[in-house]
């Protein structure tokens, strides 16, 4: 009951409520799409939060991570016949141990720098894909088969909104779990003053490798799902736009706030499909939209409004 | 053997100065306002697009691109006032948030008003090509490089020679300072912008006649500037101008010895190089955070 009263616990269990109760009001299978890929950029901007939101380190490349993470289940299951699982899997590994490598030099940049050095690794493996033509399809993009696991296949949009869904919980309970631990309090103190954590004694580098690994391994996760519901792949997926998007969705719904990142994903995914009834104001709408809430609400729709809601209840 | 070298050589420089003029522009407003103006590639579209738009009308060459770097500049005080402006306290990312939604707000409206087509300007003289020691020089190249030079040169008097341009020296080193000193400082930030755009739009016409302009031409030229000045060393003018003309050179060496596939990835590899070994850039002093 104690474990109950907790904010976090409560949230999750919303969370959880919500997730369960959607699927009565989506009248079709347009609805399921949609929220089933607002389920999918959760989990990545879940993790991104950590990165963004908790650690204040900036990352303009994730999409990188995420294409990786789909063109590793593509190619392993369309052409070399793996298991979607084992690929999925492999896939995480391998990104996590790539991340790993690249985290100690660009995890030293600060600021613009490191603005600038995680834009362009995630652009060189944008590029790479768009390259590598015999492996990925190139810019054409390459068709991917169905997820399975032991013969096993979520065959229609309702079984994919409950693995999706699953998931996402399960990701927001690491990231809830990782964040109320002692990792998650030097994580903190990294983002208030680095030099202030050193001398506390918090291994600073350390944990940036740590979380900067969790959230690629988190967009690699969520990619190779990505890329077995959509059925097919094209570079895009990697691009700086995509990664653009990704730091949006966390920014917008709330840095420092798991639910932040839920939302943010929410509503960046929805938007665009709002958005078609104004056809060639697409753009120019998605851009003020990004630029107003930026200007007016800094810390996001979540916090923006509980501070709001806090204070009409008082 | 050397012919071809030099070949590459010619190219590099030209693709390399465009960067550098783009670089310059971030490296004006991140001194003045410690903002990454990620909407500096839209200002070398307007530039290119504007220019296309007002010779469509009828109007000569010349008063087309006066109108077109008119046209960027208002946009560019416009995009200070509006939208950088307001947030100027806001933290990195969200400032980054903000200039990237500006930028895809200016290509929405570009994609608007104009077209989403490839236009061609033609060669501000003639297009027949230089022989030079066995390689061929565009005119348009030679026009490239001496508008350059005249801007660097440009800039750097203004810098150091006129009162507008030293306020705004004063205020990127101390912004406090410079307005006790009685600088209108949020006027200088409105001049950065204005400039930066300057250099923009130029950089866009200059390069038009080159390669074809269209809407989404600022997004490569943007990040291949924002490399060029991180590379010399944010904020650092000739380290900007430097970055610039090493990313040319070397995009122009690898597209002509090695792959032209992965052309558009050099540039990113030298900064991802560079960055790991050197975090604050080529030329950037050691920096010391202040506890």
């Amino acid at each position: 009951m104690n474990a109950l009263s907790k904010p976090e616990t409560g949230g999750i269990l919303s969370l959880a409520l919500v997730i369960a109760i959607l699927p009565a009001f989506l009248p079709n299978s347009f609805y399921f799409d949609v929220v089933i890929l607002v389920g999918i950029n959760a989990i990545v901007c879940v993790g991104l939060n950590l990165l963004i939101g908790y650690t204040g380190q900036i990352s303009l490349g994730h999409a990188g991570f995420f294409g990786l993470g789909a063109y590793f289940s593509g190619i392993l299951v369309s052409i070399h016949g793996w298991p979607p699982l084992v690929a999925l899997i492999a896939g995480a590994v391998f990104v996590g141990v790539l991340a790993y490598i690249l985290a100690r030099p660009v995890m030293k940049l600060r600021g613009h720098y490191l603005a600038m050095g995680t834009l362009g690794m995630g652009i060189v493996i944008s590029i790479v894909l768009n390259q590598e033509g015999d492996l990925t399809g190139g810019p054409d993009g390459m068709p991917v088969d169905a997820f399975s696991v032991f013969g096993w296949e979520p065959g229609n949009e309702l079984t994919w909104y409950w693995m999706v869904g699953g998931l996402l919980l399960i990701a927001v309970w690491l990231a809830l779990n990782l964040i109320n631990s002692p990792v998650g309090r030097a994580l903190r103190a990294v983002h208030g003053s680095e030099v202030a954590a050193s001398v506390a004694g918090v291994d600073v580098a350390r944990y940036k490798s740590l979380v900067f690994v969790v959230s690629a391994v988190f967009a690699s996760v969520a990619g190779s799902l990505f890329a077995h519901y959509s059925g097919f792949l094209t570079p895009s997926e990697a691009d700086f736009f995509h990664s653009i998007e990704l730091v949006t969705m966390v920014v917008l719904g709330g840095m420092a706030s798991v639910f932040g990142a839920v939302v943010g994903a929410a509503v960046l995914t929805l938007l665009p499909q709002l958005l078609t009834v104004f056809h060639d104001y697409e753009m120019l709408v998605f851009g003020a939209a990004m630029m107003i809430t930026m200007i007016f609400m800094r810390r996001g729709l979540v916090p923006t409004l509980q501070s709001a809601f806090n204070r009409w209840r008082k | 053997m050397f012919a071809e070298f030099l070949q590459f050589l010619f190219s590099g420089i030209t693709v390399g100065a465009i960067y550098a003029l783009v670089g310059l522009g971030f490296a004006i407003i991140y001194n003045a306002s410690n903002v990454i103006n990620f909407a500096q590639g839209e200002f070398v579209m307007l530039g290119g697009m504007g220019t296309v738009f007002f010779i469509g009308l009828g109007l000569p060459m010349p008063l087309a691109v006066l109108l077109a770097v008119s046209l960027t500049v208002i946009v560019g005080f416009g995009l200070e006032r509006f939208a950088v402006e307001p947030a100027r306290d806001a933290p990195i990312v969200t400032l980054i948030i903000i200039t990237i939604g500006a930028s895809i707000f200016l290509r929405g409206a570009a994609q608007l008003v104009w077209d989403r087509n490839f236009h061609s300007v033609a060669s501000f003289s003639g297009s027949d090509p230089i022989m030079i020691g066995g390689a061929s020089i565009l005119p348009q190249s030679l026009w490239i490089l001496g508008c350059t030079v005249v801007i660097v040169i440009a800039l750097h008097m203004f810098f150091n020679h006129s009162m507008t341009g030293k306020s705004i020296i004063a205020t990127s080193h101390n912004p406090l300072a410079a307005k006790l000193m009685g600088i209108n400082t949020s006027m200088v930030l409105l001049m950065s912008f204005g400039l930066s755009a300057l250099l923009g739009a130029s950089a866009g016409i200059l390069i038009a006649p080159i390669s074809l302009t269209y809407t989404g031409v600022g997004i490569m030229l943007g990040l291949k500037g924002f490399c060029a000045a991180v590379l010399g060393g944010l904020g650092k003018p000739m380290g900007a101008i430097a970055g610039g003309l090493l990313v040319g050179i070397s995009e122009a060496m690898t597209a002509g010895y090695i792959s032209s596939a992965y052309k558009d990835a050099v540039a990113f590899i030298i900064i991802l190089a560079v960055l790991f070994l050197m975090p604050n850039g080529l030329f950037g002093g050691r920096g010391t955070e202040r506890v």
